[in-house]
């Protein structure tokens, strides 16, 4: 993508001092190296404290589960006994997961089994094969309903999980993505058990403004099949957003919309056909030709170990609209094609800085 | 007060209990047989709602409340499907066809259920009174539910100084209740369909009579019980919860042997188990009750896993007992070394 003509877009300025802009012909190679520290320290605190805690009463606000009185927070100083704290901790949840004694909330999100075990899944994965580099993270706010708008790109929608991983493990207020996933998400079996114990939901305004009117943050990609099923010729080349429906979901509720980009996801299957009878017969929107997939059977089938970059960008309020202009059209069609621009111009400029697709 | 459906546990309470209340001078009991348990003091008159006897009943008698309860899934006794189909739809049809006869009828309320949405994948997660079904019920209760509704809402148009209150009710679950979702969870093994775990919302019988009762008087100050509104308890219950709560281990079928099975079941007529019943097992179903709290200003007393909790006593102890899972977890923690690290993975669902 070195033919990409970069615009500088003003969404850096506000996270200051802690990653100056270099000049741009250095950018690739000192680009990374300043910006490099932040995360990974804060990678390695959140690790070291997750270890220690098996059970993570404290980070859980809200958590209302009867637990059993074995489990103290845990205090990471007090070296001795590490083990059998956890597994005391890891029986005390065997316990309440065998005898049914946890909640979900409306939408089957299973916030204590998302954090014990489906996020300890995913973040191998997150860390160690896509080595994710998250920016702005501060753009999200601490508190109150946002929508987070990204691109959508992989084939499998594996930029989405690892969005959710991503604010899970280093928004300061530790808060959830709630992702709004296509309806072809809760026909599968398996896919839509685990997709509603992880937080997800149709991708409905009724579920979006209820998400968002609770006070949770909502992440929606509106490219949605033509995003990630689109051919590896045009990648990082978003496709239409949808009708804006997004837009005028968060002007109902007045959440800000955030804008997220993502690169690394585009290669992890470079999709170069589509079998597109043999996707007609199963029922799905596209069935993906790689390199790999499907002539090398279920090998074919894992991603490239691409390097990853998930940038939030600055928050684009929504509050300052009277009511009537969710219905209307041309601040729809405004709204959505600022925050669209917004996320390709942050595309480019994350391509230029990147320094190869694999590191 | 006229009351339908009597001969049923729920209609026998409710005629028990609204009696007690100061402004109900006379409670007429109707229902095509004769209920094994006690009414109170109420009067008991024996017709059928498919008939147009009811609408000499309600001329004679000068009703000036109407309560249809005589909704309902499954058959008293040995009734048919196409008994259970003609009281729903037709019995709806002449209650009605006599209450716009009568000049008296000043307030009807309709025992409806959340089955009139329907369970598909495609439907939003959540549920408001105002959701359309993305795809209507093709037959079963859920159809003669939607049926009813429509007959209603024709009705509340052509008298509309008559306040109509339709209540949904989500899955009635209690000590006494009947209805199939009971019979299911008394199954010693629960088959389940392999892949899908269904978010189920209860409401307590208790919490039944109550809102049929609020329902059935003159609106509280502040509150309107005129309207269609969505009743069930707080929160929400997957069915694995349920199973393991309950102590009875599920069997996880592929989804078209489920199905299968079901036809099988229905044909050698062990059991009415409606496909109705299989996609609310699948896909679930969760109705918001905003308008149950801030308009008809109702708050149940069970939540849904209250309302659960109270089934199970009355259900005794399963194959799995919980407390003996837990029991047996606290003597693995109990022992001095618990063989290694026990990574907490190992009970992903």
């Amino acid at each position: 993508m070195a033919d990409a003509k970069v615009i500088p877009f003003d969404d850096d300025r506000s996270r200051g001092s802690a990653v100056q802009r270099p000049s741009r012909r250095r950018s690739a190679g000192s680009r990374r190296r300043s910006g490099e520290p932040a995360p990974v320290r804060e990678i390695g605190e959140v690790t070291e404290v997750r270890e220690v805690q098996a059970l993570p009463t404290g980070a859980v606000p809200h958590d209302d589960v009867p637990v059993t009185g074995e489990e103290q927070p845990w205090r990471p100083d007090d070296d001795g006994g590490g083990l059998e704290r956890r597994i005391a901790g890891g029986l005390s949840f065997l316990r309440r997961r065998l005898t049914g004694d946890y909640d979900v909330d409306d939408f089957g999100y299973d916030q204590e089994l998302t954090d014990q075990v489906l996020m300890s899944l995913l973040r191998p994965v997150y860390e160690k094969y896509f080595r994710v580099e998250v920016k702005g993270v501060e753009n999200i706010p601490a508190e109150g309903g946002a929508l987070i708008v990204a691109n959508h790109s992989g084939t499998l929608p594996l930029d989405g999980l690892m969005m959710q991983v991503a604010v899970h493990d280093h928004h300061p207020a530790g808060r959830h993505l709630r992702l709004l996933a296509a309806d072809l998400v809760f026909v599968l079996p398996v896919v839509n058990e685990l997709a509603r114990k992880l937080g997800h939901t149709l991708a409905c305004s009724e579920d979006a403004e209820r998400l968002l009117a609770q006070g949770d943050l909502v992440g929606v990609m509106p490219e949605g099949f033509k995003g990630i099923g689109k051919p590896f010729g045009e990648r990082y080349k978003l496709q239409r957003f949808g009708r804006g429906g997004f837009v005028s979901t968060a002007l109902r509720q007045g959440a800000p919309i955030i804008p997220c980009s993502i690169v690394g996801a585009e290669e992890i299957y470079p999709m170069i056909g589509n079998a597109k009878t043999l996707a007609r017969l199963l029922g799905f929107p596209y069935f993906p030709l790689t390199p790999t997939f499907p002539w090398l059977g279920p090998l074919g089938a894992i991603p490239l170990p691409t390097k990853w970059t998930i940038q939030f960008g600055e928050p684009i309020p929504t509050d300052g609209y009277p009511p009537e202009a969710a219905e209307d059209p041309m601040l729809m069609f405004n709204l959505t094609d600022q925050v669209r621009e917004q996320i390709q111009h942050t595309l480019y400029k994350l391509l230029v800085q990147r320094r190869s697709v694999f590191f | 007060m006229l009351v339908t459906g009597v001969a049923r546990q729920l209609g026998g309470r409710f005629v028990r209990r609204i009696q007690r209340d100061p402004d109900v001078d006379r409670v007429i009991a109707v229902d095509a047989v004769r209920p094994e348990h006690h009414l109170g003091g109420a009067d008991f008159i024996q017709a059928d709602i498919r008939q147009s006897t009811i609408a000499r009943v309600l001329a004679e008698t000068g009703a000036d409340t109407v309560v249809h309860l005589d909704v309902t899934a499954t058959a008293l006794g040995s009734g048919s499907r196409t008994t259970v189909k003609e009281t729903n739809v037709i019995g709806t049809m002449q209650l009605l066809g006599a209450c716009q006869k009568s000049p008296n009828v000043k307030r009807l309320v309709v025992k409806s259920s959340t089955n009139v949405y329907g369970s598909a994948p495609r439907d939003p997660a959540v549920f408001t009174e105002t959701t359309a079904a993305k795809s209507l019920p093709s037959g079963g209760f859920a159809k003669d539910i939607v049926e009813v509704e429509g007959y209603v809402r024709g009705f509340a148009r052509r008298r509309p100084d008559v306040a109509v209150c339709v209540l949904r009710f989500a899955n009635i679950l209690g000590p006494t209740a009947e209805t199939p979702l009971v019979s299911y969870f008394s199954l010693p093994v629960l088959p389940t369909v392999f892949g899908y775990d269904p978010r189920l919302q209860f409401v307590h019988e208790d919490d039944v009579i109550e809102v049929l009762r609020i329902g059935s008087h003159e609106p509280v100050r502040g509150t309107l019980n005129s309207g269609t509104f969505n009743i069930a308890g707080d929160g929400v219950l997957l069915l694995s919860q349920c199973s393991r709560r309950l102590g009875r281990p599920t069997v996880p079928l592929l989804l078209p042997a489920v199905t299968w099975a079901g036809t099988l079941v229905r044909t050698l007529g062990m059991t009415d188990f409606a496909p109705e019943q299989i996609r609310l097992l699948t896909h679930g179903r969760v109705v918001a009750t905003d308008q149950m709290r801030e308009t008809l200003g109702f708050t149940p007393r069970y939540t849904t896993a209250e309302t659960f909790a109270d089934f199970a006593r009355s259900q005794g102890p399963g194959l799995l007992p919980p407390e003996a899972l837990a029991g047996a977890v606290d003597r693995i923690a109990a022992l001095p070394v618990a063989g290694g690290g026990h990574p907490p993975t190992q009970s992903a669902n």
